[in-house]
């Protein structure tokens, strides 16, 4: 009889095979699991909350025919030339190194057929990116791979990393094995290498400093692009309202969700706060320094579909960032390439080895013959139908409540399906007026 | 020469006035009057101008530097010639923390003392202390040369790639991965060239040198306990 035939045989919740397979791996080696992609573990999220649609108390559009506008514009506190985007979603930041350059270009295309932005990562701006990219976003991190005045003077905005949802706290990682000629050279690194990230910027400490940084990148750019400033959400309240305070024109908020390259996998899963649980936070900050919706709010971190988009924008974010998606949507993780996941010991579907170079997708690889395998044009028109749909998702359901423009959807629309969803994205529990935590 | 006095002109007037030189150079020498520590002078310059700075200056000055030749007659603020390109930026005082953090290229001159952190990450260029330097000098030093004509303090080189160091004086510690190595021919070469382009007088054979031992550059279960 089999283990999933015998019914008195009983895994223990504590310790259930994940467990002891994981136990087992670290008695063996020795050292932490080191994987890519973002959380995995059930968390509360967007898919515990709904929308209200109009009924007899609301009026809705027109579905097929009335205006939803889906543009924003971003960074207009001090910059002089602000980015304007046709749709609320844009490309999060992911490196040349982690990436493959056709994978980036592919980013690069898909972001400018729909009118949007997409973002350098922990490695600098490659040629291919910035042709492709018809609005790119520069990364400024701690590491400073690649940085230089030449490429900062190239970009339409810089963001200025603090930190990212998959891990809050920790610096970029890129093993050897993805360290090759090209990507040693711009990172200025010996081949081979495996390459751990600072964690804290190299010349300002806190907040008081980094006010003076943001000066000087503007000084140095002649206050010509914004400058985002990106935290991974832990203490949301507190770190959007220091990063107003130092001048941002834009604040990211990645939630644990959020994916990366590589990291500990105890980092990814047990350091953060999710993705919902921080937009009502930010947006009570910027709220309270009368500067919601003049400092514009970007969240990312496991947005999946328009519903998504939409229901961050309802809670108060302007704009939304992917990055898991977007590279599934290109082609990671695609079934037509499961004989090659499983001879590496993944599956379609499961496959997070981003760290080993080894994507049988051609995505988080630098090996060229797997490269080769993602085709930059055909993944970027991709890319661009999958940024389509989720605008039109998001447009249907801001029309079902009555709302010309995404970013006049509001807490108000929405409504959660439990007491943790709610108390997070502080809408009440579906049926009732309960908000936990608030008065009512 | 151009002179720009910062209690008539603000620093962003200066900083413009310094860019529109990488167009054409119309004004190869500046001098920059009452900067009373202001932060952020002459910062992203691109062209080959001679900027003096009369006074102290705070932080970030000169950061991004490329092909200029910036003078500080005082002290800097933190990260003085961060993320520097090429050019030549020479401190006639002290400086504080995290000097030529980043710095890609070029020569960072300190005539006098310079705080924690100088180097950290430099990817490329050369640093010359007549004085000593803090703690964590040379933190994830990636390339280029630190020359210190004084004392080094605590967790010198720590988590050191290729960067060369050369140190005169005492060393409080070394940090993580960072090892003594011989002074060859070519070193002593190398630091003379530095201290002439410096223009500093010490003999080269006094130094020691510094590096990395290379035992950290992958993930070893062995060396757990180094961090």
């Amino acid at each position: 009889m089999s283990k999933d035939t015998n019914i008195s045989l009983k895994e223990s919740a504590t310790f259930d095979r994940a467990t002891m397979a994981e136990i087992r791996r670290a008695a063996d080696t020795g050292i932490y699991d080191i994987r890519g992609f973002g959380a995995k573990r059930k968390l509360p999220h967007f898919d515990d909350l709904l929308f209200l649609g109009a009924s007899m108390s609301r009026y809705p559009l027109e579905g097929y025919r009335e205006t939803c506008n889906t543009s924003v514009v971003l960074g207009d506190r001090f910059a002089k030339k602000p980015i304007k985007i046709d749709i609320p979603v844009t490309i999060a930041g992911m490196s040349f190194g982690a990436l493959s350059a056709n994978a980036k270009e592919a980013l690069g295309r898909g972001a400018s057929i729909a009118g949007t932005s997409t973002t350098t990562g922990d490695g600098g701006m490659t040629p291919e990116e910035r042709g492709q990219s018809e609005k790119l976003v520069y990364q400024y991190l701690p590491s400073r791979y690649g940085m230089n005045p030449d490429d900062l003077r190239k970009a339409d905005a810089i963001e200025i990393v603090l930190g990212q949802g998959a891990k809050p706290g920790g610096g970029g990682m890129l093993l050897g094995q993805k360290i090759t000629d090209r990507v040693a050279q711009m990172r200025n690194l010996p081949k081979g290498i495996d390459q751990r990230s600072a964690c804290r910027h190299p010349d300002w400490t806190g907040p008081d400093d980094l006010a003076i940084k943001i000066q000087e990148l503007r000084e140095i750019t002649d206050w010509q692009v914004p400058i985002y400033i990106k935290i991974g959400a832990t203490r949301t309240y507190y770190d959007v309202k220091l990063a107003v305070k130092a001048g941002a024109d834009v604040i990211v908020v990645d939630g644990m969700q959020g994916g990366t390259a590589a990291t500990q996998d105890v980092f990814i899963e047990h350091v953060g706060i999710p993705t919902m649980a921080a937009i009502p936070q930010a947006v009570q900050a910027l709220q309270e320094m009368g500067m919601h919706r003049k400092v514009q709010l970007i969240v990312s971190g496991g947005i999946r579909n328009g519903a998504d988009v939409a229901k961050c924008m309802a809670l108060g974010a302007d704009a939304v960032a992917i990055g898991t998606a977007a590279l599934v949507a290109l082609g990671c993780n695609d079934p037509k390439w499961e004989e090659d996941y499983e001879a590496i010991g993944s599956a379609a579907g499961f496959y997070d080895d981003y760290q080993e170079g080894k994507d049988p997708a051609g995505i988080s690889t630098q090996d060229p013959e797997l490269s080769k395998r993602l085709d930059p044009v055909a993944a970027g028109h991709r890319l661009a139908n999958y940024l389509r749909v989720l605008t039109l998702e998001a447009q249907t359901l801001a029309r079902a409540c009555g709302k010309n423009d995404l970013r006049n959807l509001e807490p108000e629309d929405l409504v959660a399906l439990n007491v943790e969803a709610a108390a997070m994205a502080r809408v009440p529990l579906a049926g009732t007026n309960w908000i936990p935590g608030q008065q009512y | 020469m151009k002179t720009v006095d910062l209690t008539i002109s603000s620093v962003r007037d200066l900083n413009q006035a310094l860019h529109e030189q990488s167009r054409s150079v119309s004004e190869k020498s500046w001098t920059v009057t009452n900067p009373k520590g202001s932060h952020n002078l002459a910062v992203g310059l691109d062209a080959n101008i001679d900027v003096d700075i009369q006074g102290h200056a705070g932080y970030f000055c000169a950061g991004m530097n490329k092909e200029a030749n910036v003078t500080v007659h005082g002290n800097v603020g933190q990260g003085v010639a961060e993320n520097m390109m090429s050019g030549v930026v020479r401190v006639k005082g002290d400086a504080s923390q995290a000097a030529g953090a980043t710095a890609h290229g070029g020569l960072l001159v300190i005539e006098g003392n310079a705080g924690a952190r100088c180097g950290i990450s430099m990817k490329g260029v050369d640093i010359v202390v007549k004085g000593s330097i803090g703690h964590m000098s040379c933190f994830m030093g990636q390339s280029g040369s630190l020359v210190v004509c004084g004392d080094a303090g605590e967790a010198l080189g720590d988590s050191l790639y290729e960067v060369h160091i050369y140190v005169k004086g005492e060393v409080k510690s070394l940090g993580a991965d960072c090892i003594e190595k011989e002074m060859r021919p070519e070193h002593v070469t190398e630091l003379k060239g530095l201290l002439e382009k410096a223009g500093v007088d010490d003999n080269p054979l006094e130094f020691k040198r510094y590096g990395s031992a290379r035992q950290l550059y992958t993930f070893k279960v062995d060396n757990a306990s180094a961090y």
